[in-house]
């Protein structure tokens, strides 16, 4: 039996529509505290078996960590994807956002930005603790919080839109992450190449401006993909 | 401007009449050209000066790699057109896209990796243009496996159009890919605006082979879209009727089958 009190109505909470939905999610966000843990959990276990599986050398687990970080930070925000409409979709309030005066982008906008305050950020912040046990160089620390700060809102842009195709099946087992990896992938790209570049000594902004302007482009398109998946999910 | 022939292509019954006409024709072009352009870039096109015999797989290897380019941009827009007008067959050409231009990437992928051995020394590098050749064959397949995931076919065409749209956005980079980055694949050898860096004598046998390829995936689509318009259409009474008479061939409204 599920313990979840989710709050019925959009109405419940006052406010125009996009800070309203924005209020809901975090609301239900904060009672699933235990959810909140899970991507960091994640992100330490996988990250624990990095060393184990190649050695302990410092060196080895140097001139691994950026890619490690980042491709484990990745599988984190992919595997949050999937709850991502699920719930509203079962409850019924995902058709009543969809059925509202004001446009579905708004909603699904708010919704993935609650998304990436749960997990993009979070994982952002830890991530220099794993880059300390991983012995990541000095010089890699500041670009690999910028670029996964930059990164991390663009992966859970794009992985809404797999989130929102597949949230009509019954089981859609690995294709989610088959569908939104290879939208993953130039992320992953400018993200490790930044932090490399900055281990190397050269000027990472460059890759940052990449990461920046995948954002901006993801969050002018991807919100349009993600409400038109939704409104083909919801007509199932 | 006549929007007749726009509005006949939302017709699944209007494409199989008039297509079978068609395809004797694609299916001859294709054979001719395959033949010719095969047996003139690897008998009769002279020798690499670096890499011998080897290179000839590149009579094979980028219509492949080409064919899959633009076949996912055939997929692609087809999606589009499907739901901007509502039409079914664009959806049908989409989903019958799909299939052949992930064997398409295969063959350029495998092409490329018995072409790499002899002349890299290695079958596989995680190089910029195979890496990205890599993601489009996931997208082919990402698209394919949304299909098969749905019930409702209609529901299956709006996904499958939305993942391939988004997806579009990894083409030009693919295409571009070994321009960008210097990477250990050569970079296009083939220039519509500036003079090409390969030789005529190569060159010519290699356009019959990507024209011949051409009419090839033409040929297999359009064969591929047909019998998939058979499955979905299959409870109309045209389909009945003909699958009654025996026949594939459509015969014109009135008259006897």
């Amino acid at each position: 039996m599920s313990t979840e009190v989710r709050p019925d109505t959009f109405a419940m909470v006052e406010g125009p529509g996009f800070l309203r939905i924005l209020r809901r999610e975090l609301l239900l966000a904060y009672r699933q505290r235990g959810d909140l843990a899970n991507p960091l959990l994640f992100f330490l276990m996988v990250l624990a078996l990095v060393p184990l599986g190649v050695g302990p050398a410092p060196d080895m687990l140097a001139a691994l960590a950026p890619g490690m970080i980042w491709i484990v930070a990745l599988l984190a925000n992919l595997l949050a994807q999937d709850g991502l409409f699920r719930g509203d979709f079962a409850d019924g309030s995902l058709e009543q956002l969809a059925l509202s005066p004001q446009p579905l982008y708004f909603g699904v906008l708010a919704k993935v930005l609650v998304h990436w305050l749960v997990t993009g950020l979070p994982l952002t912040l830890f991530a220099p603790v794993l880059g300390l046990m991983l012995s990541l160089p000095e010089s890699g620390y500041l670009p690999l919080l910028l670029s996964m700060l930059l990164g991390t809102a663009s992966l859970s842009l794009l992985g809404a839109i797999g989130a929102g195709l597949t949230v009509s099946l019954h089981r859609p087992g690995l294709l989610l992450p088959l569908i939104v990896m290879p939208l993953y992938a130039p992320v992953l790209i400018f993200g490790t190449g930044a932090v490399q570049a900055a281990i190397e000594g050269f000027a990472y902004g460059g890759q940052l401006a990449v990461l920046g302007a995948m954002l901006a482009a993801a969050l002018a398109l991807a919100p349009l993909a993600v409400a038109g998946a939704l409104r083909i999910s919801l007509s199932d | 401007m006549n929007w007749q022939w726009f509005h006949r292509l939302g017709s699944p019954r209007w494409f199989y009449q008039k297509t079978q006409a068609w395809l004797p024709w694609l299916a001859i072009a294709s054979v001719v050209l395959l033949v010719t352009g095969a047996i003139w870039g690897l008998g009769f096109a002279p020798q690499d000066a670096k890499q011998g015999n080897s290179y000839r797989i590149i009579f094979i290897h980028v219509p492949a790699a080409v064919l899959a380019l633009v076949g996912y941009y055939v997929m692609a827009i087809s999606g589009a057109i499907g739901l901007i007008w509502r039409m079914k067959l664009p959806f049908v050409v989409m989903r019958a896209a799909a299939p052949i231009g992930a064997a398409l990437t295969f063959v350029a992928l495998f092409t490329g990796a018995v072409w790499g051995k002899p002349t890299w020394g290695t079958y596989w590098v995680w190089d910029a243009r195979i890496t990205s050749m890599l993601l489009l064959l996931l997208l082919y397949i990402g698209v394919i496996a949304l299909g098969q995931a749905f019930l409702q076919e209609r529901t299956a065409d709006k996904a499958c159009a939305i993942l391939a749209l988004v997806g579009t956005v990894n083409i030009p980079i693919i295409y571009k890919s070994v321009d960008w980055w210097n990477s250990l694949h050569q970079p296009a050898t083939i220039k519509l605006t500036e003079s090409s860096s390969i030789h005529p004598s190569m060159f010519y046998p290699l356009l019959v082979m990507v024209v011949g390829f051409y009419c090839f995936y033409a040929w297999s689509l359009i064969l591929h879209t047909r019998q998939q318009i058979l499955v979905r259409e299959r409870k109309t009474r045209w389909v009945q009727q003909m699958v009654a008479s025996g026949s594939t061939r459509l015969v014109e409204e009135g008259g006897k089958a």
